[in-house]
This record gives structure tokens, sequence and C-alpha cells, in this order.
């Protein structure tokens, strides 16, 4: 049990020393891309083949969550501990047996896979969110601890008051991960002045657009990150108990999350009376069903306590009237993982990263037709530009870009002559996009702007709870109108009845879901119209 | 009322789930994925025996049973193989996966062949964009499909 930030320091240090008991390491990634080629079965051979060649006392091999190069699958890094010098494989297989290779130093065949560090995929990222990622064993509480985990909150614990605290959140400007960009530190303040005696702090882990990874990498890479972030926001607002709501289809995931908790129970850092402070706090892992209007906050509430995933007019807002009837706070995954940090360097510190509005880093998961595929993570004010050509290494294929998606199904697309565009919350919302969640899909010259709208259309249509008439009626009509398009049987009519019908969509739907539904095709009628006019038969 | 016989062990792993969350109304959705992943799918006599564990009616267990894309009413085939969705997959082809597989086997997304050696779902997203186009046989995954991977992979798995 740890009943002091002294005793965290000691494990903290003890852990480092057997960390350094052996000069190296290999960082095997077991991230999703990774595992599903077998990444788990690499890494329960090399251990095997370590032990029986007795190389584990000089190597160790550990498993660590997702270093983001995707498209590069299974990646694998050599760590030489005393030069901190950290060497990237890419492309090794389960079983062909470079594992060998993989160790034997002037290896050519090792030298063929090694990645250089130097190019812009790395040196223009920015990593808070996942710095631990791809280098800590998510499975390991005390290698979180030595890599810093839980001072944050010890720090909040004996430093803080729990108003300073909302104080320090506010001040470094983290505006809400999930897309909608409110002010984190504000969401704290309302529900920690209201009085209550439960209040709720919930994870929201139903990452439901198509087209995002981020929240699933960080979860299973450092789920400790969450877990911490999640205290401190309890500390902060009088809260004693938190719920993650996970995707089932993230079976991963929620194994990590649940081992996490686990760990923290035994250390005594999840329970009651928290290291004698007065503090208690309990977190439980709840499975969504996949249903993609349960990211909506009232949605997610009503299924946590057990009921179908439909919305409800807001206010009241969860602040007054959440989870149970109670005070609650439901914050993104990656907005929780930047907790800590904050915390821990100080609002300042983080205040003076990104733009004036958008503080901070944002991780993306880029896909699509691009040649990096996988998770980055940049300071915002970034260019789409750096991040499309310089990160993402350009368009794959012969194609030219045409288009990049942000926001998923609630978002827009950004045709490619606008590629100077900032990625901040407020330049994308101006061009007609949102931030999203993070997921940015790149699309070359080859897809149609039409398929695109429809495809989105179709998915509102059947994610639709259908409670209210614009979202479940509209959404079936504007799709039928884009297969009219598409097949090229469209009139004049039906192209003004398309433009009408999405704001009508758009204004009277019950929740974001509808509200925003219509996006995709707004964005695409604005910068692709001639598609759509190309659509209209003539007289 | 039906009320199933208890005998069956595996209503025991439901029971346990229900247990651990005191019963509460709450505790309906973690209850219907420990009943799917003990029985394979929810049949009608599953639903009952949770709706009455826990005092719901069963109109209610019903509805939220219907309401999730991730609980299944129907039995599986032997096999499944479950065709990627999400945008990602779709700017590379998903549409085209589905149709050859939906051809091959007479079927459409969500149905089961008739021979019961098939079941063909669709995912909104796996999260696994960088392998794009995906598809899950069983519980593998595959990325980075062509078409003829694919059709030798589905050979194989039926055989």
């Amino acid at each position: 049990m740890i009943e002091s930030r002294e005793e965290l320091e000691e494990l903290a240090n003890k852990k480092r020393c057997t960390l350094q008991n052996s000069a190296e390491e290999i960082r095997i990634c077991t991230g999703s891309s990774c595992t599903s080629l077998g990444s788990t079965l690499l890494h329960k051979e090399l251990t095997k083949d370590f032990k029986l060649k007795k190389l584990d006392a000089k190597c160790t091999i550990k498993s660590v969550g997702c270093s983001g190069l995707c498209s590069e699958a299974i990646m694998v890094s050599h760590f030489d501990k005393e030069k901190k010098q950290e060497t990237l494989y890419a492309n090794i297989a389960a079983d062909d047996g470079e594992k060998f290779y993989l160790y034997e130093e002037n290896s050519t065949l090792l030298e063929s896979k090694k990645i250089d560090t130097t190019t812009h995929f790395f040196s223009k990222q920015h990593k808070i969110v996942l710095e631990n990622a791809g280098k800590i064993d998510p499975n390991d509480i005390e290698d979180y601890i030595a890599h810093d985990g839980y001072s944050a909150f010890f720090k909040a614990l004996e430093d803080f008051t729990p108003s300073e605290l909302i104080q320090e959140i506010k001040q470094s400007g983290l505006r809400g991960r999930g897309g909608g960009g409110y002010p984190t530190g504000l969401k704290w303040e309302t529900v920690s002045k209201v009085e209550s005696t439960q209040k709720y702090i919930i994870c929201n882990g139903d990452e439901g657009d198509p087209g995002a990874f981020m929240d699933r990498a960080i979860m299973e890479a450092d789920p400790h990150r969450i877990l911490e972030g999640m205290l401190i926001a309890g500390y902060g607002c009088g809260a004693s108990k938190g719920y993650i709501y996970v995707r089932a289809e993230y079976p991963v995931a929620v194994q990590k999350l649940q081992k996490a908790i686990k760990q923290c129970k035994k250390l005594g850092i999840l329970g009651q009376n928290i290291a004698l402070s007065g503090f208690s706090f309990d977190i439980e892992v709840r499975l969504g069903g996949g249903a993609f209007v349960c990211g909506e906050a009232t949605a997610l509430i009503h299924s946590i306590e057990g009921n179908r995933g439909n919305p409800r007019q807001k206010p009241p807002h969860l602040s007054d009237d959440g989870l149970f009837g109670q005070p609650t706070i439901l914050n993104n995954v990656e907005t929780f993982a930047n907790i800590a940090p904050i915390v821990k360097n100080g609002a300042l510190w983080f205040a003076n990263i990104g733009t004036k509005t958008s503080t901070g880093t944002k991780v993306f998961a880029l896909s699509g037709n691009i040649k990096n595929t996988g998770l980055v993570e940049v300071a915002m004010g970034i260019s789409l530009e750096e991040l499309i050509y310089d990160i993402g290494g350009g368009v794959s294929g012969t194609q030219k870009l045409k288009a990049i998606q942000t926001g998923g199904p609630s978002g827009g697309c950004i045709p490619a002559s606008m590629m100077d565009v900032l990625v901040d919350y407020d330049s994308l919302k101006k061009v007609g996009s949102i931030m999203g969640s993070g997921g940015l899909i790149v699309m070359d010259e080859s897809v149609s702007m039409l398929e695109v709208a429809h495809f989105f259309m179709d998915f509102c249509q059947s994610e639709s709870c259908g409670k209210c008439v614009p979202c479940r009626v509209g959404t079936v009509e504007l799709r039928d109108l884009l297969d009219k398009f598409i097949a090229k049987t469209a009139t004049k009519e039906d192209f003004e009845l398309l433009k009408s019908l999405c704001e009508v969509v758009k204004e009277s739907s019950l929740c974001g879901l509808g509200q925003s539904a219509p996006n995709p095709v707004l964005s695409t009628l604005h910068y692709f119209e001639e598609e759509y006019l190309q659509g209209i038969q003539d007289d | 009322m039906i009320t199933p016989t208890i005998k069956d062990d595996r209503y025991k792993q439901v029971e346990k789930t229900m247990k651990k969350l005191s019963y509460d109304r709450s505790a309906l959705i973690e209850t219907l994925h420990t009943a799917q992943e003990t029985f394979g799918y929810l049949e009608n006599d599953t639903l009952k025996f949770v709706a009455k564990r826990l005092k719901l009616p069963f109109s209610k267990v019903y509805g939220v049973a219907t309401f999730y894309n991730y609980f299944r009413l129907k039995p599986k085939g032997k096999h499944t193989c479950v065709v990627c969705t999400g945008t990602a997959c779709y700017v590379k082809g998903s549409q085209e996966i589905l149709q050859v597989i939906e051809k091959r086997f007479s079927i459409k997304a969500g149905e089961t062949s008739e021979d019961k050696m098939l079941s063909l779902l669709t995912a909104r997203c796996v999260g696994s964009c960088s392998l794009a186009p995906v598809v899950i046989y069983d519980d593998k995954t595959q990325g980075k499909l062509t078409l003829e991977e694919l059709q030798k992979t589905i050979e194989e798995l039926i055989q």
C-alpha cells in the first residue's frame, strides 16, 4: 500500500533500479495492428528463446503499446539503456526467424528493417499524450510509476486544494478532445460547485467514429494514464466514483483497463481513504454495445444505467442531472490522458504549446490513401500540409490528393486546395469541418465525393436511434436523394430539396448525431458542387 | 413465465455477473454481454431469465438487446467473417470485398449461410484503419487484403 508521495517515489526508484538490471531492452508493440499480425506470439517466442540462450540477463523482452507507425507493423524497437538510444525496426514478421537476427549485431537483414527516425514523421511530432506509448509495459503498474506515474495525482492531493486544482486546469486552456472542444476546467468547476453527496466521473471510450482509433491506442498503451486523470478529476470535483465506458469491440483495451484498475486497488491508489487523505475513489469499466449514438453524453449515461441509448433534451446538463440523476463529468479518453502532465508540469507549460485558443497537442489517426498510416501527435496549430505531407508522407499510390475528411460522420471534407488551413478547433470550424475526435482520412482523386457523402449518410441513418423525427426520417430521405444523384437521375428540384432538407435536419434534430449528420453533405456541396450538378438529369 | 433450468452451468456465469453488480437494474447490459459470451447468442429464454432475475419487464430487456448492434438474437454459423466497413476500409474497397462474399455464399450481411458454415457480419470500424481493408475471420484479423487473398482464406476457412 502506498500511503504518501515518498512511498510512491521509493517504489519508483526501486523499479528504476530493477529496470537497470539488464543493459538492453527489446520492445515489441502489442497494439491492435501489430497483435493482429502476431506480435504477442513473437513476444512469447522471443522471451522463451532469450531464456534458453541465457540472454535474458542482458536484455529484457517487453511488450509495449502502440508506437504509432501502424502501417509498418509489426514494430519492434531495441533500447540501449546506458546510451538511452532507441533503434526502431519495422515490418517484422511473427514467425520468420528474424527474431534471432534482431539481436545479433551487424546483421544486414536487421539493417534493412531499420527505420530512419530523423524523418519528419518523428521530428515534427510533439508527444504528451502518447509519451509513454511504445515505452512502458501497459500491464505493469510499476513501470508506469517508474516513469513518474501517479506522481501528478499525489502532487494534486498534497499540494493543491480542489479549487486550486481546477484553477490549474482552467489556466492550461485544455479543451475537450472528443471533438466539441468545451473547456475542461470550466466543466469541472461547474460540477465542483454543485452540492451533492454523490458525483460521478465518466470517461468516454466509446470511440464510434469510423476511421478513428486514437482512444483505443491510448487505452491499450497507457491505461494508467487515464485512471490517473480520472482520479485527479474526482479529487477536484468531489466525486468518489468513476466509470469508463468502452466499446465492446475493443476487447484488448477493456482487458488492459481492468487489469490496471486491479493493480491500483492492490496498491491502494484506488479505494477508500487513498493515502490517508480522506479522499476515496473507485473506477469500474462498462461495456458499450456498438451504438454510435452512445458517444453522445446523455445517451451514454442512459447506456451505463442499463437502458437503450436514447439521448434526451439538454438542459438539464450533466453537471446538474447526470448519471443516476447526480452531477457528472464526462470527458473523452484523450482529455483525461492530458491531465497528469498538466498537473505535473504546470498549467503554463501546457498553455505555451499549441495556439492561444487551442492549447496543447492533438492525436490524429491518419488513414486512407496516405503513406504513413497510424497514430501521430502534433502541437495544435500545425498546418494540414505539414500533417499530410511532412508527417504522413503524402498520398500513397499514383493519384493526386483530392480531399481530407476530419471529424467522421459529424465532420466534413476539406479540399486539396486548402491545405494551408491550421489544425485547431476554430480554424477547422471556419472551413466547414470539425476537429472531431481525431480521425483523419485522406482521399485521392479516385474517390467520389458523392459516394463519401452517401457513405456517411448511410452510417447516420442506420445509427439514428429513432427518437426524433428529423433525424429518423430526414437521414433516410437525404440518403435516398443522394442515391438519385449517384444514379444521375436527380432533378433541379432534388438539388434544392437536398440543400433545404440538410438545414432542417441540422436545425431541428434532438441531439448531436442528427444535428451534425448533414455536415458531410453540406461540406461536399460547398467544395465539390460540380459533382452534384453532374448528377442532375438533363431536361 | 418460463423459468429456465438453472441446472445448466452456463446460467451460473450470468448469475455471477448480476450478483457482482448487486442485481441492480443498471447491470442489464453487462449481464447481456456475459450471457452472449457464454451462450453465443441471446435467445428468448435467456432474456426471460435475465428479466426475472433483475426484476425487469421482458419488454425492457428485449428492447435493450435489440437496440445495440453487438447483441445477436440468432445463433452464429460455424465460422464468422466480419468485414470492416469503416471509412478507411471503405476508401480501400471494403464494398467489393463484401460483394464477393455475399455472392459466393448467396447471403447478405448479417445472415448465415444455409449450411450454417459461415455468418457474414459487418463492423462499423474495428480501429485497425492502418491495415485497411480489414476482415476478421473467426477471431483472426487480416489486413491489407486483396480480393484473391480474401477468396483463398474463405475457402480455407470453410473446409
